[in-house]
């Protein structure tokens, strides 16, 4: 380790191509059809298996696939057109059906395919009737056209998430058989079938056929599932683990000495906060503005990120993630996520004004999963400044939390988390924000924000929509429907026989260019 | 003895239907919807949630769900989990891991804790005897999950004697180390069992009535004090051979073994019923089954006690 350093060597290490790297996973929730996977555990290894019309490298922008170009005049009729010679492992060749008809597979009510509203702005789109999507239009065998319920100038960013993947056309005789043997186009493929031998790991050997961007510098890759990532860590310490991507809780304090030069400790784009529903007395209109400005304005992320987290999160400065592109730390009104007891007090003051504040204040988490520590001390931060009872209410799983949730049935804030689908600000604002949205549960609404979310979604080029929905962002920033607390980090330790590791934007190690030698 | 053994297992019957119908209704009673925690934060579209709650029965009352489980029980269908797996399937897969996890803990807390006990026993008083004590005070206090990062982290990670983690064929070898932090509760538990019972009888009337008619010391300790000794102790095995086939979730969980007690536990927290209530089945035939052994057993130990029609 010590002599590598000193010499300043920078050429790589030969890998063994012939090497399998060994990584943790997670069994996939459902068999592996890609419009049906949308958790991760079965999402990174439907990206390693399938290969889209783009793939995105590590800093989260898009690369051509399968797509030769992805061109629009207007940001809502746009013409695909794909390159030739890409072939399924079972030697059938990609063509514009197989993107198509895997699409409306994948939109179709009766299939029920989770990642299905991943296609309502497509012309055609129906959430409550089978519908075909009209407007996907085959011209021939390597170009189709899409056209969208409205202008979308970063529509091709999200066409490198799983529910975009094209299918083979023996998909559809058995779907679910399918997808327990699934076969891609992908830089990886099934090491035999039945390699995914559930609850244990998957099997994956190279595609000798691929030649797209993301072509493997190792053999294969071996996902072992884990049902506690202790037991992964000791794997990666124990010399049975070569790639870990996420480090546990436990070992947050020891992973950079057990792990010298062989760690990652990065933002990603997972977005952390909590929510105030606007259906709670104190919580809405000019009373909850303030209060929710001096809620949070009370808690000290950086304390809290530093001490409960040691480091492993970053906090707060906007409402999607530094791996983004347009992600900014100087928004207008930035500075209501920033600790100042002083103006949270003042701030509190002025809102008891409009109606005296009564009861206790509690913030809702899942037991399960590990989020005591930090609600604690939020709680805590916000105890000891605004001088208010505030504590933690604890459900016992997600579901049980969830139904409260969704039921308006809440006393207080609600834990809440997005973790990015494609790298797009609009990614982490529509799904979360908008009027009518499938994750705003809490219910907010803007016509201010609706209408800059609309604005940059049809802006003609990319800087446009990034100011419009820094703009939409700053309506947030002012109406805080989430009190933003930090970014989660993505952390991970490797083996001495592996190099090469690098994270991507998705927290999910670029498997292919990972090199091992014994 | 065959009427005894008969009327057991007709036993069986009202409790596999008592337990099976009161652990269908803990989990339908949990709260939330589990189709919905499914998704987290990103819930699908609203139509989904329906047809897929359709598909598993989730949108009918309780009692008929629970028939139409039995009812499918009885033709060899256990149903499938929420991520289309027949119960039959997973129930094969981790059954087998974990009888041979407990077993081979079994095993090794009864070989090893009898033998020390034994000799505990004998020589009551005696440095091994309170060592035999200290060590199992400190076995019982120290909970499963240190005993286990402890061992995997000094056999495994830096001696490099084991594996960390069980491979997927989980073959014996591997399975040792599991084992004995599995055992390692019970041998202290089994240690002092075997100490008490057997110092107990030491200075009972028949031991010394064996002694007085001049066996040797050998037979008097094998046969007279040993044999009885172990009513206890068999009682206690019995018992824990069930604890052992669904309370291994630490344990699996840090040596990463798919087995029964880290499935049932995910299960439960997925509200997944025909899971939980399959498996749990199996373990209320298991736990009734051990059960019946030790009471048979007692009959073989202790000369006294013989089961009468």
């Amino acid at each position: 380790m010590l002599s590598g350093c000193a010499s300043g060597d920078a050429t790589p290490a030969e890998g063994d191509t012939a090497a399998i790297i060994t990584t943790n996973g997670s069994e996939p929730q459902n068999p592996l059809i890609p419009t049906n996977t949308t958790e991760t555990g079965g999402g990174k290894i439907a990206t390693s298996i399938f290969a889209g019309l783009v793939s995105y490298n590590a800093k989260g922008e898009t690369e051509n696939e399968v797509a030769k170009s992805i061109e629009s005049d207007d940001a809502q009729n746009w013409t695909v057109t794909l390159n030739d010679g890409w072939e399924f492992t079972n030697g059938e060749a990609v063509t514009a059906n197989s993107f198509v008809d895997a699409w409306n597979f994948g939109a179709k009510f009766s299939n029920a395919q989770s990642a299905s509203y991943f296609f309502d702005d497509i012309v055609g789109f129906d959430y409550e009737a089978d519908s075909e999507l009209t407007g996907l239009k085959v011209v021939d065998d390597s170009t189709f056209t899409v056209e969208l319920a409205s202008p979308e100038a970063d529509w091709p960013l999200r066409l490198g998430y799983t529910a975009f993947m094209p299918l083979p056309s023996a998909a559809y005789d058995d779907m679910e058989a399918f997808g327990e043997d699934p076969i891609g186009n992908g830089p990886y493929m099934l090491a035999k079938k039945g390699a995914w031998e559930h609850e244990v790991k998957m099997d994956l050997v190279t595609n000798p056929d691929y030649d797209g961007v993301r072509k493997p510098a190792n053999g294969g890759l071996t996902f072992v599932f884990y049902a506690s990532m202790d037991a992964a860590y000791a794997d990666v310490q124990g010399g049975n683990l070569d790639v870990l991507d996420a480090v546990p809780d436990a070992a947050f304090e020891s992973y950079e000495s057990d792990f010298p030069e062989r760690f990652v400790n990065q933002p990603a784009a997972i977005f952390q906060g909590f929510n105030m529903p606007y259906y709670l007395e104190h919580w809405s209109g000019e009373e909850g503005k303030l209060r929710r400005a001096a809620i949070s304005m009370s808690i000290d992320r950086k304390e809290i990120t530093d001490v409960i987290f040691q480091g492993t999160r970053t906090p707060a400065t906007d409402f999607t993630s530094p791996v983004i592109d347009g992600y900014s730390d100087s928004l207008k009104g930035a500075e209501v996520l920033e600790y100042n007891p002083e103006e949270a007090k003042a701030k509190w003051a002025e809102a008891d004004k409009i109606a005296p504040y009564t009861g206790t204040f509690d913030l809702a988490y899942n037991s399960d999963g590990g989020h005591a520590a930090w609600v604690d001390a939020v709680t805590n931060s916000i105890k000891n400044t605004l001088g208010i009872e505030a504590i933690g209410k604890p459900y016992p799983t997600f579901a049980a939390a969830l139904d409260d949730r969704a039921a308006d049935k809440l006393t207080g804030g609600t834990r809440a988390g997005w973790q990015g689908d494609y790298p797009s600000l609009y990614n982490f604002l529509a799904p979360l924000y908008q009027t009518g949205a499938g994750s705003n549960y809490e219910d907010y609404t803007s016509p201010e924000f609706d209408a800059l979310l609309k604005k940059g979604a049809a802006a003609s080029s990319v800087e446009d929509a990034t100011a419009k929905y820094q703009e939409a962002q700053e309506v947030l920033l002012a109406d805080l429907p989430t009190i933003p607390l930090w970014y989660s980090n993505v952390t991970g330790v490797w083996s001495e026989s592996v190099e090469g590791v690098v994270f991507g934007w998705d927290s999910v190690p670029l498997y292919s260019d990972i090199t091992k030698s014994e | 003895m065959i009427w005894y053994t008969g009327k057991r297992l007709l036993q069986m019957i009202p409790v596999f239907f008592g337990a099976t119908l009161l652990i269908y209704f803990m989990v339908f009673s949990l709260p939330g919807d589990p189709i919905a925690a499914l998704y987290g934060d990103r819930p699908p579209a609203p139509g989904v949630i329906d047809q897929i709650r359709a598909q598993y029965n989730l949108d009918k009352p309780f009692i008929v769900q629970y028939f139409i489980y039995i009812g499918n029980f009885f033709q060899g269908d256990l149903g499938t989990t929420y991520s289309g797996r027949p119960v039959s399937d997973v129930m094969a897969k981790a059954f087998p891991i974990t009888a041979r996890l407990a077993l081979l803990a079994l095993a090794i807390e009864a070989f090893f804790g009898i033998l020390v006990g034994l000799i505990a026993g004998l020589r009551k008083g005696k440095l091994f005897d309170t060592s035999a004590l200290v060590v199992s005070l400190l076995l019982i206090s120290v909970p499963t999950f240190v005993i286990g990062f402890v061992l995997q982290y000094v056999f495994a990670v830096q001696l490099g004697w084991a594996r960390t983690t069980v491979s997927s064929e989980a073959p014996l070898n591997e399975l040792l180390l599991p084992a004995l932090v599995l055992a390692s509760v019970s041998f202290a538990y089994i240690v002092r069992l075997t100490r008490a019972s057997v110092s107990d009888n030491l200075n009972a009337d028949f031991v010394r009535t064996a002694t007085a008619k001049g066996l040797s010391r050998r037979r008097v300790v094998g046969v007279h004090v040993l044999r009885n000794s172990l009513v206890p102790v068999v009682t206690f095995l019995g018992v824990d051979l069930g604890s052992l086939m669904v309370g291994a979730i630490v344990t699996e969980g840090i040596f990463n073994i798919n087995g029964v007690g880290g499935t049932v536990y995910k299960a439960i927290k997925l509200g997944e019923g025909p899971t939980v209530v399959s498996f749990i089945a199996v373990m209320v035939v298991i736990f009734v089954l051990a059960n019946l052994l030790v009471d048979l057993l007692y009959a073989a130990l202790d000369p006294r006690i013989r089961y009468a029609k």
